[in-house]
């Protein structure tokens, strides 16, 4: 518990200044695009109306698809304008947050700047003055109020919504969030809320304080307020202390705990042979293979059958070895990113019941699953349902379940548990399957491919020697037995690890699967 | 000044939609002249005023102060030698009186101790307590906030005051308090002004001339007691004989006292 807390901690910091950095920027970005459109929109129905339309339209798609639209939009753009944009990490995370600041502040600026009396407006201009000067003498400290009220809206909204930006690869206190979630670490979890919150809370009192500052006429509270937030902004602005460029590197990880500890164990290798890593957490299966091909992300581990299926499109069925020959191949030869070699084990999709419960209705294979599926229900991840695996074991036995539910992982093996469901879509590496003493039916048809975890370089790094030697040792090194185990010390309710410690655990080179000492 | 006018306008005609506002108006003023525009609602008043101050872009025809265009100016830069006083007052809410009454000084970059003491010298001269100076316009009456806006108004030294309605929306007693403190003060600092009102007995006892607009063209223009001898036009004589037949009933109330 107190090394769960220690450990959340320790990355808080960093994790905080990134998230500053992204929502402050976006607001800004929000700020300085909003007010200027709302002066002009202001009084232009036929402007203002479908400005607000579109705006509102955007709000309405949940932040998190907004985030993940702007991958594959700026690999789009990056190629049309032929220009490499940084399509994974801080640029879609600034587009998407700006973009859902504006609504409050587009709003809250045309409201007040329509709400201000006619008589004060017509006396700015019979005085003489020119636009400018009734803008800034007349129009925004009238209007500050509500104008303001609008910008501390985006605020809170903006620095809850950044949690997100760590599926597109950016850090924020959301990594907290996710990897907390995955790993039912509620400590992370827990952390990275409060720390969230706390920032949310801290920039609404700093807008209050240039709100009531500007309301009773007092420069203080304005320079004070103001420049607070420029003084966190500008901390949020200088880098950490970072090694030259080329010694930094991304390390990628899909949004699982076997991901979180293989990222962690290439962390380590890199850090021993010079190099500094980042980390880009809970990427989706497609976003993680383009970003290394991209360049994005350095290195990543994936799995031979996803990426046949899923990347390559394939539907047919070779065996494992032809399967991963030519693969590395296609990938070599298509996108130039390294299949480097396998780690020594499969995560293969496999279909599984409880013991009992297979036992009972005398099921072994899927093609007996394929009689008393009728009657089940069938609880995924989230992918699986909509990827060509599934399509490809659904027309090869027929399934037809009574009810398919998708799931974060780790609460589809709760639904499982706790008995509302009874099929799940599980990873044939996950500790919990023996845990839970749940069977795995087998495939006689050879619908699913072999799913090797294989560890997958970005072209760039593919030229790097050192990169490359400092990798290599993994390959082959990782049992079935022994990534099993460290998924347990990760997924398991009682003596829990974090991805670090189990990463640590299965470098040592022992290979006996002996049980996890305690640290 | 000699021989040529203050103000001239000329040929001006402004539509709103089909229905033609102002209908090709010459009008010439004078310097030192106080000239009351009157008509019934709609008559096209506030928007002929408005053409001189450019709050209002006239369709045809031009308009010259002290022999020059006024659109060879920057509107604003006109609008800051022109007074401008009108039933809404306008003043800012977020500034006090003394700032209110500086801003014309300010936007010209005259200096903050110098708008200081003018203003204090213009609160002399609207009649209102020097320590009304760090009030703000929410505390003010009617009447004193409309002083505020003459004050305002006056504070650049305009030679032209456009005024409209300015006391409108006053109590009758505040009303003609304030007509007559402003008549002093025009005769006094030797102004030129325009005056639109749609109360013919305000013209009458406030103004030298009396110029009368009915569907955007000018009816009758004549000084107060020229007005009051008679008239052909049927609406002018409308327009006058209320005040007159007024008069008339409270003089005969009071005989049969």
């Amino acid at each position: 518990m107190r090394a769960a807390v220690g450990e959340a901690v320790a990355v808080l910091p960093e994790l905080a200044r990134a998230h500053v950095l992204v929502s402050g920027s976006a607001i800004a970005i929000a700020v300085l695009v909003g007010l200027p459109l709302a002066l002009w929109a202001a009084g232009r129905r036929r402007a203002r109306i479908p400005l607000l339309a579109f705006v509102g339209l955007v709000q309405t798609v949940p932040a998190l698809a907004l985030l993940a639209l702007f991958y594959p939009l700026l690999l789009l753009i990056g190629a049309a304008a032929h220009v490499s944009l940084p399509a994974l990490g801080f640029l879609p995370a600034l587009i998407a947050l700006s973009l859902y600041a504006l609504l409050p502040i587009l709003r809250n600026g045309i409201a007040a700047l329509e709400a201000l009396d006619p008589s004060v407006i017509e006396a700015a201009n019979g005085v003489g003055m020119t636009r400018r000067q009734r803008l800034l003498l007349v129009e925004l400290p009238l209007g500050a109020p509500v104008l303001l009220a609008g910008i501390r809206t985006a605020a809170v909204w903006t620095i809850g919504a950044a949690t997100l930006a760590t599926t597109v690869g950016q850090p924020s206190l959301g990594n907290l969030i996710f990897s907390g979630l995955q790993t039912e670490n509620w400590m992370r979890v827990l952390v990275g809320c409060a720390a969230a919150a706390l920032l949310a809370l801290v920039a609404d009192g700093l807008l209050a304080l240039i709100e009531r500052g500007l309301a009773r006429r007092s420069a203080w509270r304005v320079r004070l307020g103001l420049g607070l937030l420029a003084g966190a902004l500008a901390l949020a602005l200088v880098p950490p202390g970072q090694g030259p460029p080329d010694r930094t590197v991304v390390i990628g990880a899909k949004n699982f705990s076997e991901q979180y500890i293989l990222a962690a164990a290439i962390a380590d290798r890199l850090q021993a042979a010079g190099y500094r890593s980042e980390m880009r957490e809970d990427l989706g299966s497609a976003v993680a293979y383009r970003a290394v091909a991209a360049g994005d992300v350095d290195v990543y581990v994936d799995y031979s059958g996803t990426l046949w299926t899923n990347v390559l499109g394939r539907t047919d069925i070779p065996p494992p070895r032809a399967l991963r020959a030519e693969l590395a191949n296609a990938l070599a030869h298509r996108d130039g990113v390294l299949m480097l070699g396998t780690l020594g084990f499969e995560n293969a999709y496999a279909l599984a019941m409880r013991r009992i419960h297979a036992e009972r209705l005398r099921l072994r294979s899927i093609a007996d699953l394929a009689r008393a599926a009728p009657r089940l229900r069938l609880a995924s991840d989230i992918e699986f349902l909509s990827r060509p695996e599934w399509r490809s074991v659904e027309a090869a036995y027929g399934l037809r379940f009574a009810e398919a539910r998708s799931y974060n992982p780790t609460f589809m093996y709760r639904a499982i548990a706790d008995g509302s469901a009874d099929v799940l879509s599980a990873f044939s590496s996950d500790g919990r399957i023996a845990a839970l003493d749940l069977v795995t039916l087998s495939d006689p048809k050879r619908a699913l491919p072999s799913y090797e975890a294989v560890l997958l370089v970005s072209p760039r790094r593919a030229r790097d020697a050192g990169f490359v030697a400092a990798l290599k040792p993994l390959v082959g090194a990782i049992s079935i037995e022994r990534m099993r185990q460290a998924n347990l010390m990760v997924d398991r309710d009682v003596d829990k690890k974090s991805p670090q410690q189990a990463a640590r655990w299965l470098l040592r080179r022992a290979p006996s699967p002996s049980p996890p000492p305690s640290p | 000044m000699d021989g040529a006018p203050l103000l001239a306008l000329s040929g001006i005609s402004k539509r709103h939609g089909p229905r033609p506002a102002l209908d090709r108006i010459d009008l010439t003023v004078d310097a030192g002249v106080f000239v009351a525009l009157v008509g019934p609602s709609g008559s096209g008043k506030t928007t002929l005023l408005k053409t001189i101050n450019r709050l209002v872009d006239p369709d045809a025809g031009s308009v010259t102060l002290a022999g020059e265009d006024v659109r060879a100016l920057p509107a604003a830069a006109l609008r800051r030698r022109i007074g401008y006083v009108f039933q809404g007052i306008g003043l800012f809410p977020h500034l006090d009186v003394t700032e209110n009454i500086s801003i014309v000084p300010r936007l010209g970059g005259v200096s903050a101790a110098e708008r200081h003491a003018r203003a204090l010298e213009l609160l002399d001269l609207v009649a209102l307590p020097r320590d009304f100076a760090s009030r703000h316009p929410a505390a003010l009456s009617g009447g004193q906030a409309q002083r505020v806006g003459v004050a305002r108004a006056l504070a650049a030294s305009p030679s032209l005051m456009l005024m409209d309605e300015p006391f409108g929306a006053l109590d009758p007693v505040t009303r003609d308090e304030l007509g007559r403190t402003y008549r002093a003060l025009h005769d006094r600092l030797g102004l030129t002004t325009i005056l639109v009102t749609h109360d013919m007995t305000e013209a009458l006892l406030l103004a030298d001339r009396i110029v009368v607009l009915v569907d955007g063209r000018i009816r009758a223009d004549a000084t107060p007691a020229g007005l009051l001898r008679g008239q052909g036009d049927p609406e002018v004589r409308a327009l006058i004989d209320v005040p007159r037949r007024q008069a008339e009933r409270l003089a005969a109330l009071e005989r049969g006292r």
